[in-house]
């Protein structure tokens, strides 16, 4: 399995040498780093190529790396049903910057790009329809970015005098507390915690 | 006179058949009653709307699925004369169960407006009650209090059918010791 993967990236980035800037095999899974002038194209192949067929778009979703020069990253995941395999097609893109959707190529990229313009504010352009998805009628900025603050900016309560639902600035009546707790997950070393006497049993 | 007052009065705690046996008794001694009319409105009122919540189907999250156990043979809230309604026209309860969001807040007050007075509203799970696991979200109401008036809050994440069905208990409670006229 991890032969074939290998073999099918060095394919892919033999044959589309110009438009990726290059594939890379981690955790069995693989990975193709590419570039928002290049992936229409770069899809196409992926869709049609027979050693490829990957038809399938699972999910487009975004990343946000506030430290790097263009901080957010757009993550599709391909399926091809007729070899078996998955690929994942990673764009960097900066904030200011636009990505070309791939609605052309795959019908299925609509909701999804709408979905990562509205929570991160990754542009997409010559999308259909390129609305909100998720968040409130009106809502103003990308709750997924890291720069967001996570109590957002407004709250709503009902006005009994103008008989209707009102928007207000946050007013919280107690703080938000952070509990930094070391995650057993994060600071996990080969050993899971409760596992010491695991090797016991063994040796 | 004065003896058939507090008799009445006492059934309002008992079983609507407690209640007709009560003013059957009144009625053959004495071939009339004798009580002040709006108490036996009162307890007839209060019996009947007790006698049949029927609840406005809202399930917002995970707690809809505790809620449709509730309704559903094992719980069967049915024979409390809770039978839910498609329509806010016809309810006389709201059950908010789940996560109110701020998109949502507004669609839950017009269902809410939409009720027919006498109406009622029972918030399910932490979300409903006060944000819970959402509080500090940019996206969901600390509380659906904040948008509709709250009669019965039912505490867990999520209430179990039971902790509903005894929520609801509550509200007959609540509802039995309310004045059903202004007199």
């Amino acid at each position: 399995m991890n032969q074939a993967l290998q073999d099918l990236g060095e394919y892919i980035a033999g044959r589309l040498s110009e438009e990726i800037d290059g594939q890379e095999v981690a955790y069995d899974e693989l990975m193709i780093a590419a570039r928002p002038d290049g992936l229409i194209k770069t899809m196409r192949f992926l869709r049609d190529d027979s050693q490829c067929l990957f038809k399938c778009l699972v999910d487009i979703c975004g990343v946000d790396y506030p430290d790097r020069e263009r901080r957010f990253e757009v993550v599709y995941n391909l399926v091809s049903v007729a070899h078996n395999q998955r690929i994942r097609v990673k764009v960097p893109v900066g904030e200011n910057e636009a990505v070309p959707s791939v609605t052309q190529v795959f019908p299925s990229a609509d909701w999804y790009e709408r979905e990562t313009w509205d929570l991160y504010g990754v542009y997409f352009s010559n999308h259909p329809d390129l609305r909100r998805i998720l968040t409130d009628y009106g809502f103003e900025g990308h709750p997924l970015r890291k720069d967001f603050p996570l109590t957002g900016h407004v709250e709503v309560r009902y006005d009994d005098e103008q008989q209707r639902v009102v928007y207000e600035p946050v007013h919280l009546t107690q703080e938000f507390r952070t509990f930094d707790f070391l995650s057993p997950w994060e600071g996990m070393t080969r050993q899971l915690p409760g596992d010491e006497k695991a090797e016991e049993a063994e040796s | 006179m004065s003896e058939s007052v507090p008799k009445l009065s006492a059934a309002a705690g008992a079983t609507p058949e407690d209640l007709t046996r009560a003013l059957d008794k009144e009625l053959n001694s004495k071939g009339f009653l004798l009580t002040s009319a709006a108490s036996v409105i009162n307890l007839a009122a209060n019996w009947a709307r007790t006698g049949s919540m029927w609840p406005m189907t809202f399930g917002l999250a995970c707690c809809a699925v505790e809620m449709i156990h509730a309704y559903m043979p094992r719980y069967d809230l049915d024979r409390f004369g809770v039978v839910v309604r498609g329509s806010p026209r016809q309810a006389d309860v709201m059950i908010v169960a789940g996560t109110l969001t701020n998109k949502m807040a507004p669609a839950l007050r017009k269902v809410y407006d939409q009720m027919a007075e006498p109406r009622w509203v029972v918030s399910m799970g932490s979300c409903a009650n006060g944000g819970g696991y959402y509080t500090y979200s940019y996206s969901v109401v600390r509380g659906c209090d904040r948008v509709v008036p709250v009669d019965i809050y039912v505490p867990g994440c999520p209430p179990t059918a039971e902790a509903l069905v005894y929520g609801i208990l509550q509200l007959q409670k609540k509802i039995r010791r309310t004045e059903a006229f202004i007199r």
